[in-house]
């Protein structure tokens, strides 16, 4: 029932790379330059609330993004920017979504990573974790009643959101509909300061898709290649009616919870384990070895990206914030409902 | 051929079913079997594919109905009993209630919510949890009374943009018959007077307004003339009906069958209080189940809820000032 990663490696075809692995690797670059400006604009007191970063998980989400197709749905979390960007969200969201400006993706009615494009199939978090797996499922099921048989949904969660239980709940239901649900798991070793050991008991969380009646795989999250093939045939087994796919991969959080997290707790050993690598150095070193691109060129790709995020960053900077007089302060959809709730 | 109230419930579903493909209603028990209480009673096989069990997993069950309305979907979600909507109330406030406000994006859901204690039901098998949802933003809370409040309001939460928390009470399921459905014609979250008179005002809604017309009929042979409002739908509150009929009698009673911590009593009478102090001869009362969870002895129960006996003798109270 558990099938292994090599047993279904076969279904990848091989002309998938070099050129989706230098688009995924683009997307892992524009998303570690996004994600060290918002870095400093936090530092430089730009940023009201949390800076949620995704350094060292850019592999995995960036092959979840990469690999989704056009009318697929996307419920990303919060270390995502990399999957996001590649889904299709414009940079300029994110430093809108930040600075809580009025043009942003939520008005600033909500900030930072709670951001998403609800209609064009890209959901939007809420900070409750494991909440959104069962809204991608429920999108599945209105796909299904719409007589879309080819769309899939691909969900993001962390180690420590397998533990809720609204995860266990909505894998649950997604099993027991067969909806073409994937979802990737990076087990980064830390919720929050929490490590594996205070988090589960299992050996390895892709035990529980036996569990579950999913099939399960497991991928060196730090390999964009692994993370390409891996989720790539993952999402091909759910396209092709084999239900709920559980992909996990192995990845360190290289970076505090948030900005303000030093992350002192984390056993610096990790570091320098496999699982600390920089997948975005592993990719460059990988690029190189396989002459896709030279230093040169993966140099000016920084650059590229480097001018992209200023661009951005210098446009939101100019325009409005969000503010109170221009607010509807209604949150009811229904006009009559709305005018209802204004009477007071 | 006469309805109940509990029938009036099915035929909405069927209605919707039948007119809006969007539609489809996802519970426990409820396709073959037909629902714990039977209100979508042969809805499957009239439906096929569109009444779907649910394994019990309450969260996951509201999550997708969140995800099906995004995708633009009419969903119908059954709660066995209201108190397991507690298990979904993440998914109910937190994703649901603030779709629209995050992202502009209508969240069109329905959560039906069998409401109300009946004897020997106990702590968990009774709540009224009206207040609770109405504490939060973005919920659109209805509490029908009657069999065509009923029947049209559950259409109305269906039709509306935004969710709505539909609370049918159990113990007017099938103690409530009418001979034919008629149209109201009052929006869902107009107040309704339920009776008409001059010397107090009872504000009530759901099975309360039925123990509330009782009261009245009591008092009146005391020469006491009862107004009711049936306020319908508890959020958004259409204060303003409530604050006419307190202009007209200057006496205010409150009466729910929810805690009364907190609740529609409390914001009925705060409201009144703050934009109709002046209209007001006595203070303003309520009455509500007592403080403590729902017992299960029938003989505590019965204490444990307003009584038209209780309200009646509250209301003769309010008369000596």
């Amino acid at each position: 029932m558990l099938d292994t990663l090599k047993e279904h490696r076969g279904d990848v075809a091989p002309s998938l790379f070099p050129d989706r692995y230098i688009t995924a690797f683009k997307w892992m670059l524009l998303a570690r330059t996004v994600e060290e400006k918002l870095g400093s604009l936090w530092r430089a007191g730009k940023i009201a609330g949390g800076v949620y970063l995704g350094k060292g998980q850019e592999a995995i989400s960036s092959a979840v993004g990469t690999m989704l197709k056009p009318g697929d749905l996307f419920g990303p979390l919060i270390r995502d920017q990399a999957g996001r960007l590649a889904f299709g969200e414009p940079i300029i969201d994110v430093f809108r979504a930040h600075f809580g400006s009025r043009t942003g993706p939520t008005l600033g009615r909500d900030g930072n990573v709670h951001r998403g494009r609800p209609r064009e199939g890209y959901f939007p978090m809420i900070s409750h974790l494991g909440a959104l797996v069962s809204v991608v499922a429920g999108a599945l099921i209105a796909r299904r009643f719409k007589g879309d048989r080819t769309a899939i949904g691909a969900t993001t969660i962390g180690d420590g959101g397998t533990s809720t239980g609204a995860f266990h709940e909505a894998i649950n239901m997604a099993a027991v509909e067969k909806l073409p649900l994937v979802l990737v798991i990076s087990n980064n070793r830390y919720a929050y300061s929490t490590p594996n050991t205070r988090q589960f008991a299992c050996s390895d969380l892709v035990d529980r898709a036996r569990g579950y009646g999913l099939e399960g795989y497991t991928m060196d999250g730090t390999d964009l290649a692994e993370c390409l093939e891996v989720v790539g045939n993952a999402m091909e087994r759910a396209r092709s009616g084999h239900g709920p796919q559980m992909v996990v991969g192995h990845c360190l959080r290289l970076t505090g919870h948030a900005e303000h997290d030093d992350a002192f707790y984390m056993d610096k050993r990790l570091l320098e384990s496999p699982v600390g690598r920089d997948c975005l150095k592993v990719a460059e070193s990988y690029l190189c070895k396989q002459k896709w691109a030279d230093e040169t060129q993966i140099e000016n790709w920084k650059k590229v990206a480097k001018r992209q995020v200023e661009e951005s960053v210098a446009i939101a900077q100019r325009e409005p914030q969000a503010d109170p007089i221009e607010e509807t302060w209604c949150p009811y959809a229904t006009e009559s409902v709305a005018e209802a709730h204004s009477i007071r | 051929m006469s309805i109940t109230y509990l029938e009036a419930i099915r035929e909405a579903q069927r209605r919707a079913l039948r007119d809006d493909p969007r539609v489809y209603i996802y519970g426990q028990d409820i396709a073959t079997f037909g629902g714990a209480f039977k209100a979508t009673k042969n809805l499957a096989r009239e439906f096929p594919g569109r009444v779907i069990d649910a394994p019990i997993s309450e969260d996951a069950m509201v999550g997708s109905a969140i995800g099906a309305a995004i995708e633009g979907m009419r969903p119908i979600i059954e709660m066995q009993f209201a108190d397991f909507s507690s298990v979904a109330i993440n998914q109910i406030v937190n994703q649901a209630a603030t779709l629209f406000w995050r992202t502009q994006v209508a969240c069109p859901i329905t959560i039906r919510l069998p409401s109300g204690g009946n004897p020997g039901s106990g702590p968990f098998h009774s709540q009224n949890l009206e207040s609770l949802y109405a504490h939060f933003p973005g919920l659109v809370v209805m509490t029908p009374a009657t069999v065509d409040d009923a029947y049209s309001m559950l259409l109305e939460a269906i039709a509306i943009d935004d969710p709505v928390i539909y609370c049918e009470h159990k113990y007017l399921y099938n103690r409530l018959k009418v001979d034919a459905l008629t149209e109201t014609g009052l929006p869902p979250h107009k107040a309704r007077v339920a009776r008409i008179g001059r010397d107090l005002t009872i504000v009530s809604y759901s099975a309360m307004v039925h123990e509330s017309l009782s009261a009245a009929e009591q008092l009146k042979r005391e020469n006491i003339e009862v107004e009711i409002v049936d306020l319908r739908t508890v959020k958004p509150l259409d204060i303003d009906t409530v604050l006419a009929s307190v202009a007209r009698t200057s006496r205010l009673l409150c009466v729910g069958e929810s805690w009364p911590w907190g609740g529609v009593n409390a914001e009925v009478i705060a409201s009144v209080a703050t934009h109709g102090f002046h209209l007001l001869d006595a203070p303003p009362q309520r009455i509500n189940s007592k403080d403590t969870p729902i017992p299960f002895s029938p003989n505590l129960w019965s204490a444990h809820k307003p009584s038209s006996r209780v309200i009646a003798a509250a209301a003769r109270r309010l008369f000596d000032w």
